[in-house]
């Protein structure tokens, strides 16, 4: 399996507060990755570094081989990565199909008949016609991601897909994502629902403080001492046993 | 209604005022009458290219008179130096185009690296740049101005050929306004007013896009000034870069439904006639001013979104009388849980 996308010891600092500490993440070709750690661990503050809504302030990001350090949101766009939002952002004041458009590559008729697709696909196509700033949060979070796929990006960056949706919603979104995946898409996903994660990714990067603390299957680390520290806060100078073997 | 139908009778309406607005003069020939319609018409021009790119963004210009007073002084700069004199001075008009865009190219690099307030403010400051540059420079006349060709015409029906030069200046304005909002370019600066970044995120180039709308903008405000110039015969300083212009037009498109093609156009059919009157009418020549501000806080504060959107809303609530004009669509699993409440 090669590597699609890649972060090499990327700091960002903002003020006096380092946000991200020689982090460096690799996501595998047509693999779901997880992206946990405590709040403030800086895991969307990577997401904005990769997708260049943020400026890394030494490291470098790669897609395949091709270096896309600090390149504009619009750019990494194009080379195909795309992303979704913690707290969704939508175009209120336009339809849902036209929130679809904005994204499209395609011409005019096709691209109007593959945003409905992928609508169809993520289950809101009864609903092209309303304004978006009328739909639900689950919705919002439905046309978040079918407008991301509408572009038919390399890597797809999820920013907790399941935050404040209910169950059902969560099961949706878990199927979509198996079944892009399935058809090669290749997924980092940023998520505080463990069973989502632990259900859904093939491979997990715990995050604490701005560095890489774990990575591996999510078996291993599930049961991984150092997120265990990372999550509940225990000193990791004042554990004798062995630190794991994953990192 | 089959399709054929349905598109004739959305065209039927627009065309319809076409025709009337240029039977207009033959119906009404008084010129005080067709110094209306010139004006209105001049407005409808700068509502509706304001528009284009303040409300399609929502960036919001108080600047535009940089382009108009431009094109005022670009047309008849060049008639000057040039010795174009008579009906050939129309035949400049392009060039005024050509100005504008130029002039938004640089201003609209600086002024759109930045947004909301701090854009207006540049846009305010960039304004006066170009007025104390009109005061100061030797071209530009200093405070005397510039004049234009002399025309000999007979008074009676000498707004006419102004009147058809801005009516068909207005349509073109406003074909070119209506197939941007239908196009991909139009949808791009719409997603750039609701969240830039987002739109940026989707592949939007936000900077290219916007400077695009703004040097369109600014060229098509450029043409208006110079039939406006060649119009009173004469621009100033304080005339051709007026800071009540911007507000005027600003007004104009909120009055009317910022964002929307026709609302400019209504706006400048209500404002610009209606200040007319005022001012000739009383001897008080700040009469106009105070009521479109008040006129401006009565819009801001009851009909904000304007009374194109406002309306649209009422007559869709009358005519479905109260129900929902759409059916909402079967619940899908987003609509999950209120699906789980109600059961």
């Amino acid at each position: 399996m090669s590597v699609l996308l890649r972060t090499d010891g990327v700091h960002k600092s903002y003020g006096g507060v380092r946000a991200l500490d020689g982090c460096t993440v690799e996501v595998g070709e047509g693999t779901v990755t997880g992206l946990i750690g405590p709040n403030g661990s800086g895991k969307t503050t990577l997401f904005n570094v990769i997708t260049g809504y943020a400026k890394a302030d030494s490291g470098e990001v790669y897609l395949a081989d091709r270096r896309i350090t600090n390149a504009a949101p619009d750019k990494v766009f194009a080379l195909g990565i795309g992303r979704t939002f913690q707290l969704t952002r939508i175009f209120a004041r336009l339809t849902v199909l036209e929130n679809m458009l904005v994204a499209s590559r395609h011409g005019r008729s096709a691209h109007r008949k593959q945003a409905m697709e992928q609508l169809e696909f993520v289950g809101i196509a009864g609903h092209h016609a309303a304004l978006a700033g009328t739909l639900s949060y689950g919705q919002r979070k439905l046309l978040e991601l079918a407008y991301v796929l509408v572009a038919d990006p390399e890597v797809i960056l999820l920013d907790e897909p399941a935050g404040g949706v209910n169950l059902s919603l969560v099961n949706h979104i878990g199927d979509r994502i198996r079944e892009l995946n399935a058809a090669g898409k290749t997924f980092l996903i940023v998520e505080h629902n463990m069973e989502f994660v632990m259900g859904l990714c093939h491979q997990v990067t715990v995050l604490d403080s701005g560095s890489v603390v774990a990575a591996g299957p999510p078996d291993i680390i599930r049961t991984d001492r150092r997120v265990l520290d990372a999550y509940l806060g225990e000193d990791l100078d004042e554990d004798d046993g062995d630190p794991g073997e994953d990192a | 209604m089959s399709g054929l139908a349905k598109r004739s009778a959305k065209f039927a309406w627009p065309l319809a005022l076409i025709a009337a607005a240029a039977v207009f003069p033959v119906v009404f020939p008084n010129p005080v009458v067709t110094n209306y319609g010139v004006f209105t018409l001049i407005f409808v021009i700068v509502a509706s290219a304001w528009n284009v790119f303040s409300g399609y963004s929502g960036y919001i210009s108080l600047g535009h008179a940089v382009f108009f007073g431009s094109g005022a002084y670009a047309l008849g700069i060049a008639a000057t130096d040039w010795h174009v004199t008579g009906t050939a001075t129309f035949a400049l008009l392009p060039l005024t185009a050509i100005v504008g865009a130029l002039i938004a190219v640089p201003f609209g690099l600086v002024a759109l690296r930045v947004r909301r307030h701090t854009f207006i403010v540049i846009t305010i400051a960039v304004f006066f740049i170009f007025q104390l540059m009109a005061y100061n420079f030797s071209f530009t006349g200093g405070s005397i101005g510039v004049s234009s060709p002399f025309l000999p015409w007979q008074a009676a029906t000498y707004n006419n050929p102004f009147y058809y030069i801005a009516l068909g200046c207005a349509v073109g304005t406003i074909a070119v306004a209506w197939l941007i909002r239908r196009s991909r370019f139009g949808l791009q600066l719409r997603a750039i007013r609701d969240d830039e970044d987002r739109a940026r995120g989707l592949g939007v180039r936000a900077m290219r896009v916007k400077l695009t709308a703004f040097a369109l903008s600014g060229a098509v405000t450029a043409v208006a000034g110079g039939v406006w110039f060649f119009y009173l015969t004469q621009v100033q300083p304080p005339s051709g870069f007026d800071p009540l212009f911007d507000l005027s037009v600003v007004l104009m498109a909120f009055l009317g439904g910022l964002g929307t093609v026709s609302g400019p156009i209504l706006g400048a059919l209500i404002i610009e006639p209606g200040q007319l009157y005022l001012t000739a009418t009383f001897t008080n020549g700040y009469l106009s001013e105070i009521l479109l501000g008040a006129v401006f806080l009565a819009v801001v504060l009851f009909m904000p979104r304007g009374i194109v959107p406002t309306g649209g809303e009422w007559v869709t609530r009358m005519r479905t009388r109260g129900r929902p004009a759409i059916t909402p669509p079967a619940p899908v699993a987003a609509d999950a849980e209120t699906a789980e409440a109600r059961q």
